[in-house]
């Protein structure tokens, strides 16, 4: 299992998604991704992306100003 | 969303592609504007593809775009957005993708004689055939008034379920949605794009005809979304938070540009975009104060802070409403 950070920090909504989703390309089911926002709106937006692509959201809290989430590929990436 | 459905029903397996032009409203604007915060934070993309039951890929062609918006083709709309040539573009890319993924066909929402740019009649073929698709391009709710393509004759897609919708009514469409249970079809005519907002074309007018040639960087086109921009002289200009959300987001560009803010009083923040003169940044301060609480006062003192953090005080008397000048409001 690989865990990959990915720094979204003062990207606004959609462009978190879009780079969580072009690291995703590269992994694994079961890879995590472990995204850190500033947008508030990637709360929303990367677990509605989680959601269409079967991923999982493992972990998704407020760390001061920042959000941490976190992204296990689903068993059916690449499919 | 209702050319995805039609498909579907036919049994195809869909998956949807959203273009991120940098210009698109939802997201960045919900994040910033904090009166906007009562509205659903949703991505209206991830949102639809949801309720589909269907993939979807956002790709960013920011970059790419820039050639598109600089050197349209075909012109632009009402405003500066260059819909023909965005069309042609994205169906271009959407070309790209379905080869690179082993997709067999390309379909898209519109409908003939909706939008009066890049949906007439006329135009239609062009972006077909500008962009590379050719006959691999379906509009699921036209199809009926359109020449046939590689999927209906192929058998791949059935045309006698296809539709034959124009003109800018969109009743049949409510009616055909209803008929699906989709209740909620949200499909606003331009709405989720900046370039065919009057005011910020004319802030995208003004930016171009100061920097003396067509460009733009990112950080250029955000910025236009946000504040009150004033341009009292063609050497520099001032974006002027209007709320605790713009305050918040111009900070993030602090390091990068001059900035003000009223000590004395409460006021808000606004950052400086081009190159003042010691006397112009006297008028700069005088425009923040008159925004302040202090408006009425005889002097308000603001600070002056340069992107390395240097900071300094100016007290200044507040701009009166007749010196600020109506042509320098954008
Ligand atoms: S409204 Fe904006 S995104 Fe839509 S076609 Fe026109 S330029 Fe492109």
């Amino acid at each position: 299992m690989t865990r990959v950070k990915v720094d979204a920090r003062r990207l606004l909504c959609p462009l978190p998604v879009i780079r969580v989703q072009d690291r995703a390309v590269e992994m694994d089911p079961g890879d995590e991704i472990e995204a850190i926002c500033t947008d508030p709106g990637a709360m929303q937006d990367i677990p509605a992306w989680c959601r269409v692509h079967g991923h999982q959201i493992l972990e998704k809290r407020k760390v001061e100003n920042e959000y941490l989430i976190v992204v296990r590929i689903g068993d059916h990436h690449r499919e | 969303m209702l050319a995805a459905r039609v498909i579907l029903e036919q049994g195809i397996h869909v998956e949807g592609i959203n273009f991120f032009t940098g210009f698109c409203v939802e997201g960045h604007t919900h994040a910033i504007r904090k009166r906007d915060r009562g509205r659903p934070k949703r991505n209206n993309s991830l949102w639809t593809a949801e309720q589909l039951g269907i993939k979807l890929h956002i790709v960013d062609i920011i970059e790419e775009y820039k050639e598109v918006l600089l050197n349209p083709r075909h012109g632009y709309g009402a405003n500066l957005n260059p819909c023909l040539d965005c069309k042609i573009f994205m169906v271009k890319k959407a070309v790209e993708w379905i080869r690179n993924h082993e997709f067999d066909f390309i379909i898209t929402g519109e409908v003939i004689g909706q939008r009066p740019m890049s949906q007439r009649k006329d135009t239609m073929p062009v972006v077909a055939h500008e962009s590379g698709a050719e006959d691999l391009l379906l509009r699921p709710l036209c199809a009926k008034n359109l020449p046939m393509t590689k999927p209906e004759r192929e058998g791949w897609v059935d045309r006698e379920r296809l539709y034959d919708f124009s003109g800018r009514t969109r009743k049949p469409q409510m009616a055909l949605a209803h008929s699906f249970g989709i209740e909620e079809y949200a499909q606003p005519a331009g709405g989720c794009c900046f370039l065919t907002d009057e005011q910020y074309s004319a802030k995208l007018a003004d930016l171009w005809r100061h920097l003396g040639e067509k460009r733009y960087e990112f950080d250029d086109i955000m910025l236009l979304k946000v504040g009150r921009h004033i341009r009292p002289a063609a050497n520099y200009k001032l974006i002027i938070a209007r709320e605790e959300g713009e305050v918040n987001f111009l900070q993030g560009y602090r390091k990068e540009y001059p900035s003000l803010k009223t000590l004395s009083h409460t006021g808000p923040l606004a950052l400086i975009d081009g190159d003042p003169s010691e006397e112009q940044i006297g008028q700069a301060a005088a425009i923040i104060a008159r925004f302040s609480k202090g408006k009425m006062e005889q002097r308000v003192e603001v600070e002056i802070t340069s992107p390395n953090g240097e900071a300094r005080i100016l007290s200044v008397k507040p701009l009166s409403p007749r010196e600020l000048e109506k042509e320098w409001m954008l």
